[in-house]
């Protein structure tokens, strides 16, 4: 019977120096897997590859033999001798491949647990083999699985919640500020990429007017012009202070650019509206004593970094639900495979349609008095030959096989034709 | 009419039940599944209120029992109002559990009728007594949403997110949903105190008569025209109308058991 086998490395295992010698580009994807599949020992291939993984998933009889195949070809399609990574490859088979795949694709295994786009990048290396023709009945089975488990660890598990970098966290704070960031006026102070970056974010989120403000006049006009917000000069912003909501400052002071006394000067002109700080300069712009004033709030970069931090560990804690999610997956996934296998399957064909012919000739007995015991047996053995005959070329087929050996396809069919599956 | 109670009761608890365990699972359906039910209890509730009245031929608030269960039910009709408008889920894991008390407590209490039932009759009376009790419901959510607002400033203010951050809703939607339970409380208490001068005048022949219930009524609703004015003219929001909504709650309370359990005002026929 064909074995599911997985072998690839990723951020864990390789450096990212040899995962760029050997990563795939899409045109290389489907150049590969056609490849591949051509050679009469692979009956399945998808093929991902992402910057943090590159991964063979095959179905194969012969698994070493198919792992050192892929490897040759491996090493053969990127130019790389493969004792240079053969080291930092992992090989699964079956049920292990299987919790793999399901991992990769629920963002269990990705360096940033729960990132979101791992599912997208799996979906498309996924079409790429199915359009070329590379998978089959077990492999489309297989992802579409890791496709729905990994919906369900979203939906079922916290994975994907919070908030675990700089600009997210501060967009997260700033909804539990102010519900919405719609209409919010946004004042950057300095600049940086990270300033830069929260900025961009908070835009994303619809913000209102964005006033930028730099110590050299040029560079503000051109970073407003990048958020179509308007620039100031530093010596404005003290006045702007009324009408922002969100301060994000990154500038280069060694003291504070903002003090206590100039939010509370301004205090009552803000009617007392909530005043978000996010200070990402080192040293600090914002006084931190503004965050024990009503309604102003100071986050600086190491209180960001707590809240990420916090962030992170509770993605750790959904990951062991989630782990359970992928185990129960894989049990599911491997009843499904047995079945594949042609005994019990035949085993199942007989009992349904021998259990539908009993059934019914009790049926039809009970109501038929005047026929003698040998007349019932007679009945029995009838219906237990016709049974016998209509199974036999049915039995034969998936005995022998067709489709150049691959016994699955037609197990598969019989299966769902059947209803086999409960 | 005792079965419709008791249904009642079990379903405000199975209402609180559900609020909680949204607050902690946080699963949209325990949610949907708790607002039903407390609203099947909440017409469970109204029609006892019908049953009660048409025995007795008057509202049923002639005793504590009875009081605490109009308690609840006022409770129960603001925060369906309020929860449809401005869907602050959280804000029945307050509610709810608070509803199943009183009610549980009205229960408990033994229901004999002290207050003189001609008096009940009346129809300023009845206005009286309704928008009052509506506007201390409207209150008492009001308190509810101020110590949400306080929990989640905490989270916020300590930058450690923890526990109820995520649970909570932000500090606008809290607070701008306290401001509105005020508003609303604030005007039914009003009308509440108009009516029952009104009430006074007829039933007792004189508008004001300095008993204790008078004072501490008029002291709570000068703290509420308080808050209120400080918000509309300096912008008093956040943190201080959180604590003041809370203060406000308790000044409430106090008026409505405490002037009768402790100082005994020409209220407390109502509650023995």
């Amino acid at each position: 019977m064909s074995e599911i086998i997985l072998l690839g490395l990723n951020h864990t295992t390789a450096p990212v120096e040899l995962r760029e010698c050997l990563a795939f580009t899409t045109d290389d994807t489907e150049r590969a897997v056609v490849q591949l599949a051509d050679n009469p020992a692979v009956e399945e291939v998808v093929l991902f590859s992402t910057c943090n993984r590159i991964e063979v998933l095959l179905v194969a009889k012969d698994p070493g033999k198919a792992v050192e195949l892929s490897k040759s070809f491996l090493s053969e399609f990127k130019q790389v001798p493969v004792n240079d990574f053969n080291i930092a490859t992992y090989v699964h088979c079956g049920d292990e491949a299987v919790g793999h795949v399901f991992r990769v694709a629920a963002s269990l295994d990705s360096m940033m647990l729960g990132e979101p786009q791992i599912l997208g990048q799996i979906k498309e290396a996924y079409r790429t083999a199915s359009e070329k023709r590379t998978s089959g009945v077990i492999l489309n089975r297989l992802m579409h699985r890791a496709f729905f488990t990994a919906k369900r660890i979203r939906n079922e598990t916290g994975i994907g919640d919070n908030a675990v970098s700089i600009s997210y966290a501060a967009v997260q704070l700033g909804r539990k500020i102010f519900g919405t960031l719609e209409n919010k006026a946004v004042l950057l102070l300095g600049a940086g990429e990270m300033a830069e970056l929260a900025v961009e974010h908070l835009v994303r989120h619809h913000v209102g007017r964005v006033f930028v403000a730099n110590r050299t006049f040029e560079r503000g006009v051109t970073l407003a012009a990048k958020y179509k917000g308007q620039a100031i000069r530093f010596e404005e912003v003290k006045e702007h202070l009324s009408q922002v909501d969100i301060i994000i400052s990154s500038t280069g002071a060694t003291d504070f650019v903002i003090r206590r006394d100039d939010i509370k000067a301004v205090r009552r002109r803000r009617r007392n509206r909530s005043l978000f700080f996010i200070d990402i300069a080192v040293p600090r712009d914002i006084d931190p004593d503004i965050n024990r004033l009503e309604n102003a709030y100071v986050y600086d970069i190491d209180d960001l970094q707590g809240v990420i931090d916090e962030n992170i560990e509770d993605r750790q804690r959904e990951a062991v639900k989630a782990q359970r999610i992928v185990d129960e997956a894989v049990i599911r996934f491997r009843r499904w495979h047995d079945s594949l296998d042609v005994v019990p399957t035949i085993v199942a064909l007989r009992d349904k349609v021998s259990g539908i012919a009993a059934v019914e000739v009790d049926k039809r007995i009970k109501s038929m008095d005047h026929l003698s015991a040998a007349d019932h047996d007679a009945i029995r053995n009838m219906v237990n030959a016709m049974v016998n005959k209509i199974l036999h070329d049915p039995t034969q087929f998936l005995k022998k096989g067709s489709c150049q050996g691959d016994k699955s396809i037609p197990l598969d069919i019989t299966r769902k034709l059947f209803k086999l599956d409960p | 009419m005792q079965t419709t109670f008791l249904f009642t009761i079990l379903f405000y608890v199975l209402s609180a039940g559900g609020y909680i365990s949204y607050l902690i699972v946080q699963r949209k359906q325990l949610h949907r599944m708790a607002s039903y039910i407390l609203l099947i209890g909440f017409l469970m509730h109204c029609a006892w209120l019908t049953l009660a009245y048409s025995a007795a031929g008057h509202m049923p608030v002639g005793n504590l029992s009875e009081t605490l269960s109009f308690c609840a039910w006022a409770v129960a009709a603001v925060f369906l109002i309020f929860q449809y408008k401005y869907n602050i889920k959280i804000l029945g894991a307050y509610a709810a559990p608070m509803l199943a008390l009183l009610m549980l407590a009205a229960f408990i209490l033994p229901p004999k009728t002290v207050a003189d039932p001609k008096l009940l009759q009346k129809l300023w009376l009845s206005i009286h007594i309704t928008t009052i009790f509506l506007g201390d419901a409207a209150m008492a959510l009001a308190c509810g949403a101020g110590i949400l607002y306080l929990v989640q400033e905490r989270a916020i203010k300590s930058k450690k997110p923890g526990y109820f951050f995520k649970r909570l809703p932000s500090l606008e939607l809290l607070d701008n949903g306290g401001y509105a339970c005020i508003v609303t409380g604030f005007t039914l208490l009003t009308i509440g105190l108009i009516t029952g001068l009104i009430s006074a005048k007829l039933y007792w022949g004189r508008f004001w008569s300095w008993d204790v219930k008078e004072v501490w009524s008029a002291l709570a609703w000068i703290f509420y025209a308080v808050l209120l004015h400080e918000r509309l003219t300096v912008g008093w929001r956040g943190r201080r109308s959180a604590l003041m909504a809370i203060i406000g709650f308790g000044v409430l309370i106090f008026t409505f058991l405490g002037v009768n359990l402790l100082l005994k005002g020409h209220h407390s026929q109502f509650t023995l």
